[in-house]
Order: C-alpha cells, then structure tokens, then sequence
C-alpha cells in the first residue's frame, strides 16, 4: 500500500469514527434531554401530554396534602406568577418544605396535573433554583 | 488580631509565589545555578506561609472568633471541635485557601524530587509555572473570597455547619480530591516547561510518579464522595451523573490515559506530543471542575448558593492556564518522527486505550457543558439526565475493557505470535465465570452477562502475570501496579453491573409490627423513638432484618433535626456484607400510625468501592515501595 493510500485509510477511519460519535450523541440526547421551566413558562409552553421535562420552583405554602398513610401527596408549585398542581407518589427529599424551592421531574397528564417521578430538593437550604431567584427577590 | 495575622501570611504567600514565577521564568534567560537556591527558598517559604495561614483560620474556628465572617457563616459554639476543624475547609473560602496550600504543599515535594535535579532547567521553570498557577489563585482568594474578612459589628453566634457534612468522610473527602485534582498541577508544568526548554521526552520520566500519586488521590476522592452520597445523602444510590461528580470524573479518565501514555513515552521515547497533551487537558479539566462546582451555574443537587463573578473569575484563569499551555505547544512541539507501530504491540494498544478514555471523558463533557452552553445561548434551559451518560459510556468502554486484557499480553514494539491461543483460555475462564452471575441471580439481559463477563476478563488478565510466574511475589513485584489496577477495575465493573441489574428498591409505607419484603428480605419495623445527639434531635425506627425466616441484624435509620437549622436529615439503616447490602431510610410520618421507607436490597455493592481501593494499591506499590525494584528491573 502507497503511504498516500494508508493516509487516506487513516482520514477515512476517523471520518467515520467522528460520524459515529455524532450521531450517537445526537440520537442519545434526543431521548434523553430533559427541559427545565419555570411554572409560567411551562403553562405558556403547553407541554404535551406524555413529555417528561423538569420545573423548578417554590412549594406554595399550605398547599400540601398527603392522603393519610399512604406515599401519595400533592402539592402546588409556583413561581409567583403561575401555579401548577403536582401529585408524587414516593418519599419527599430531607429539604421538602412548603416555600422551599424544590425541582420535579415528570409530565402533565390530562388534566394539567404534573405528574412527578421525582422531586429534588438542594443540599442547601438558602438554595434557589435557577430563575426564581429573580421572581421571588421583588416580594420578599 | 489573629485574622490579621492570618491576613499578613497570606499576602507573604503571595508574595514568594510572584518571585517563586519571576525567579523562576529567568532560568530561560540567565544561568540556572545563580537562581536555583533562590526558586527553592520562595517555594519553601509560600507553603510554611500558608501552612501558617491556614493554622491561623483553623484557630479563629477553635476559638469561635463569629467576627470573622467565614467562622460565623460556617461554625457555631455547639459543633463538635472535629468538626469545627473540619468546617474550616466546609466552604468556598475557606475550601480555596485548602487548594492553594495542597498546590504549594506538591510544589514544595517537586522541589524536594533528587531525580529531577538531573535536568535543573526543567525542574526550574516547571516551579516557576506552579509558581503562576498559585499566584492566580491566591490573587483570585485575595479579591472574592477572603476567608479572613470581618463583619462588625460581629454576631454572638454563627450560623452553623451545613448538617451534610457533619460526617467522617466528608471531612476527607475535600481534601483527598482537592490533592488529587491539584496534584495534576505537576504533570501540567512538567510538560509545559519541557517544551519552553529542552523540548524531549525526558519530562515523561519525571511526570510519571507524579502522576500516580495524584490519580491516586483522585481515585479515592471520587470512591469517598460515592460511597458519601450512598449513605448520607438518604438516596441510596452511589453515582447520579451529577456536573460536580462529573466534574471530578473527567480528570480521572485523562489521568489515567496519562499515566498510561507516560509509560510508552518514557520507555519508548513515542507519543510525545500526545502524553503533553493529555497533561495540558488533565489540568485543564480539573480548573473546569473547580469552576463548575464554585460558580453556581448549574442546576446540581450539589449546588451551594455561590457567587457569578467567582465563576468569572476561574474561567478567566482556566483560559489563561489551558489556553497558553495550548499555544505554547502549537509553536514548539516538534513533528513526531513517523515511527511504524504494530498494530498488536504495546505501544498500540495503550494508545488506543487513551483514545478510548479520552472519548469517555468526551461525552462525559458534552452532557455537563452542552445545557450551560444552550443556556448562555438563551435556547432554554434543559439537564441532561443519567440515562444519556449511561447509555453513551458503553461505547468507549465496551472495547476499552476488551482491549486491556489483549494489551497486558501484548509486547512492546512487535506483534504477539499466537495471541489468540495464548488468549482463548482466558477469554472461555472470563465467560464461564460470566455465565456463573446470571446462573445465581437470574437472567436479566445479554447487557449483564457481557459486562460480568468482560469484569472477569479484566481480572483474570490483570492476574495472569502472577500465574505465569508460579506465585512468586519477587518476580512479579514489577507487575503489581498493572495487576492491582486492573484487578480492581474488574472488581468494580463487576459491582457496577451486578448492583445496577439486579438491585431491587421499594418505597413503602410501613406502621408498627408490619413487615415489608424486598427480594429474599424481609424488613419488620419494631418501634419509633427518639434520642438527643450532641447538636441534633433524632427520631429513629428499629428495623428487624430476616431472611426466610431467620433474623440477621436489627438497624436504627434516623431522621435528624439539628439545631443550627431547621432542615431534617436522613441518617440511613445499613446492614452490608461483602455480598450484598441492605438500606433503609426513614422518610416520614405520613399520618394514620404509618411512616413512608425506602428499602433496597443491591448486590455486591460493596464492590464499586473497594475496586477503587484496590487501584490506588497499585498506584501506592508504583510510587513507594518498588522504586529499588524497578530500577533494578531496568
């Protein structure tokens, strides 16, 4: 083999390596990417049903409810501007407060109800998620 | 007073790592012998300033001195002393003042390395570059983040340490990793100063020890934080894809892509330009994990509330550091002579192994930094969830475990001749024993039976050479930080599969006398009480374990209230062996006599960490105990 042919080999090889790689990326983020709204911009957005994506924002205070012993609970989120309604069946994170800010993953169902597989609380107590911080400063 | 001594040795830090880089730098100009005593003099004297400095902050915490604004957002009277030490490195200040002493401490030991005297060039310029890696933090500590600032009038109690980490290997988890991601510092100007001055391999001989020693630290750095997430965090799971975790990972997978590639550009003088490179970007990904975890902008479980222009700050510096490192080695790294590689020898081999954990590292990096890349677009915000990275690293690793086990058997600078008889009755060991794990646990997928099958493929080659050699520890001395290594990787990537397929977790609620199962367990919740800890309140369920039948163990989880704040804290029920480990976290009382559990029954957990031990073993067998052997050896 001719060195210009092996170096051709070589481009080829990576060429496709780097393909590859693209796409396996781009196919894997696809199914795998998740968005992050605030309650306002989950409303306006009109989410389809099914979508998993995440919202970050503040336990409204008294909204809580949790049937007596059972996991399931629901609770409302805000941003101060738009609430949402969120049912979770599961065990509430350590820092699961009302007025705590908190981020859920799940989908809406049918009703607008979001339904959370999974709701996140921060390893600090002073946290904020991302966005509300900016929301919340005004009234506070 | 003692703040402001603090504050005195601290700028005297400052001050030698200025003329510890100026001294330095005109080794490229003037003779060296006129500046080596000096160079060595700044260095000692930056790391006995900041020792001091540091000695001084921990004393301001001992004392409770609450007019210093770091003690008083840190500490309070009620913590235990341990961790009114350890809350000293418990934030960002704080944390930052850790890094620059590890920095000036592995400097100071680089200063001290006799072999590298034999090359005073390299070694002069090397510790003028940590001499400018220090002076930037410093300046960056000096201006956003002094830990000696005093608030006045000052409050007659602090605010208390965050209750997470009021616990044992939280206080050595920070530092461990901090060494280790630091430490990458060496390699990083051993690298750089070669090419500013004698532009050859020889710095691969220097770097490699160096290099270990740090990818041991960071080795135990990440095992701690796991094995910390697992029974602190009340979640049960050992690793989340979270950015801080992440973060650290990185650097793991270029450090042990350079550990490896210095190996053949020290033996064989090849891959030069790539060994230069991948110091440059082990460095570089460590500045952009201290960036990622002090910045504040992700959206991270592990997130503090931080400052934006802290952020700002160590980005400027990491483009500095990696961005002239980058532009240093485009001008004067020199075209590889073309060498002919067998593609079956060693030297192949390894350097496929290194683009394979430098592809890992690369799609670990995509889905850190593509949705904080979006969001400074403005394209909205969205997280790339554990899915992805689980999905994406089988593709590096799946061929990258394959090749490890044909690399141990491979020579350096030839083919193998009959590799594959040589191989073929460890390929059938590898998968019988493969087979072995569904045939206990039960069928799941051919995922599992591939990912036990190449976990035993990686220990039977990492044990082969102790065979061949009859047992004998003396001839397989040389061999034992490649046979640790890897039979700890296998160890791990054994957990790894086990526990992920056949780890079964339960939410449930339970009340008085009731019994929940998990797989073949049996959990009994017996009572609900109370108890005072030194500075919480803690309501505990007793928990009776047995199985079919036969009781094991009863365990207390907690649910802590501490008084420094109002946030609960899980304290998890454990009960492991080596085989398996049982979890129980209390969640809460969720009315009508019933408290919500999380149970999990994970096999071979146990594992994942000490996998990571057994590795760093090996890299404690290659920096201490066989330096006689191995020069002996060659």
């Amino acid at each position: 083999m001719l060195p210009r042919h092996k170096r051709f080999l070589g481009i080829l090889a990576t060429l496709i390596g780097v393909t590859a790689a693209i796409y396996l990326i781009l196919t894997s983020f696809q199914d795998n990417l998740l968005y992050y709204l605030t309650p306002s911009e989950a409303i306006t957005k009109n989410m389809d049903e099914e979508r998993s994506f995440r919202i970050g924002g503040l336990v409204e205070i008294d909204s809580f409810k949790r049937s007596e012993g059972s996991l399931k609970s629901r609770f409302v989120l805000t941003d101060g501007i738009e609430s949402i309604e969120v049912n979770y069946t599961g065990i509430l994170p350590d820092l699961f407060r009302e007025g705590q800010g908190i981020i859920v993953t799940g989908s809406f169902d049918n009703q607008k109800i979001f339904i959370a597989s999974e709701v996140l609380a921060k390893h600090d107590e002073n946290y904020m998620p991302p966005k509300i911080n900016a929301v919340k400063e005004p009234s506070s | 007073m003692i703040p402001e001594l603090g504050q005195v040795f601290f700028i005297a830090a400052l001050a030698s790592a200025l003329l510890q880089f100026l001294g330095g730098i005109t080794a490229l100009f003037i003779r060296i012998e006129k500046i080596e005593q000096f160079v060595e003099r700044t260095t000692a004297f930056q790391t006995l300033s900041l020792t001091i400095c540091f000695g001084l902050l921990t004393t301001a915490f001992l004392q409770d001195d609450f007019s210093v604004l770091y003690v008083a957002s840190n500490s309070n009277t009620a913590l235990p002393i341990g961790y009114k030490i350890a809350a000293v490195w418990g934030g960002h200040e704080g944390s930052l003042l850790l890094w620059v002493l590890i920095l000036s401490t592995w400097t100071l030991f680089l200063s001290k390395d006799t072999a590298l005297k034999s090359s005073p060039e390299l070694r002069i310029v090397a510790l003028s570059i940590l001499g400018l890696i220090s002076l930037g933090f410093l300046i960056f500590i000096l201006y956003t983040s002094n830990p000696f600032d005093r608030v006045l009038p000052s409050p007659l109690q602090g605010r208390g340490l965050n209750p997470l980490l009021q616990d044992p290997a939280l206080v050595i988890h920070p530092p461990t990793l901090y060494a280790g991601y630091v430490g990458l510092a060496v390699p990083f100007s051993l690298a750089v100063s070669s090419l500013l001055t004698v532009n050859n391999h020889q710095w691969a001989k220097h770097a490699r020890s160096w290099t270990v020693l740090s990818w041991m630290f960071l080795t135990g750095g990440i095992a701690l934080g796991s094995w910390w997430a697992y029974y602190e965090l009340g979640w049960g799971g050992w690793w989340f894809w979270d950015p801080v975790e992440n973060a650290s990972l990185m650097p793991w997978f270029l450090a042990t892509a350079l550990m490896h590639s210095l190996i053949v550009t020290d033996k064989r003088g090849l891959f030069n330009g790539f060994s230069t490179l991948l110091a440059i970007t082990a460095f570089s990904l460590s500045l952009l994990g201290t960036f990622l975890v002090r910045s504040g902008v992700l959206i991270s479980v592990h997130s503090f509330a931080s400052d934006p222009q802290r952020g700002l700050f160590i980005l400027v510096l990491l483009a500095f550091f990696s961005g002239s490192a980058l532009i240093i080695y485009s001008i004067k790294q020199k075209k590889n002579e073309q060498e002919k590689l067998h593609p079956l020898s060693r030297e192949s081999l390894l350097l496929l192994n290194n683009v394979f954990l430098c592809a890992s590292a690369g799609l670990v990096l995509i889905g850190t930094v593509y949705p904080l890349i979006l969001e400074m677009l403005d394209l909205g915000k969205i997280s790339v969830g554990p899915p992805y990275f689980n999905f994406v690293i089988l593709f590096p690793f799946i061929p990258l475990l394959i090749s490890i086990g044909v690399a141990v058997f491979s020579n350096w600078n030839q083919g193998q001749k009959n590799t594959m008889k040589k191989l073929s009755p460890i390929i059938l060991g590898a998968i019988l024993l493969g087979v072995m794990i569904p045939s206990i646990y039960g069928w799941t997928s051919l995922l599992t039976l591939v990912g036990v099958s190449l976990a035993f493929w990686t220990i039977l080659t990492g044990i082969s050479p102790f065979i061949k050699n009859k047992f004998s520890i003396n001839k397989t001395l040389i061999y034992m930080p490649m046979m640790l290594g890897h039979i700890g990787l296998g160890l791990m990537i054994l957990g790894i599969t086990v526990t992920s397929s056949y780890g079964i977790t339960i939410d449930d609620s339970m009340s008085i006398e009731q019994s929940s199962s998990v797989g073949d367990y049996e959990f009994k919740l017996t009572e609900i009480g109370r108890r005072n800890g030194p500075n919480y309140l803690a309501q505990y369920a007793s928990i009776e374990i047995s199985k079919d039948g036969e009781y094991i163990e009863t365990v207390y989880p907690e649910k802590r209230v501490y008084d420094s704040s109002s946030m609960g804290m899980t304290e998890a029920g454990i009960e492991a062996n080596l085989f398996r480990d049982l979890f129980i976290a209390v969640g809460e009382d969720i009315g009508g006599g019933s408290w919500s559990m999380h149970l999990q029954y994970k096999p071979l957990l146990r594992l994942i960490w000490y996998g990571p031990i057994v590795m760093m073993l090996g890299g404690f067998v290659r920096v201490f105990l066989s330096k006689k052997n191995l020069e002996n050896y060659q």
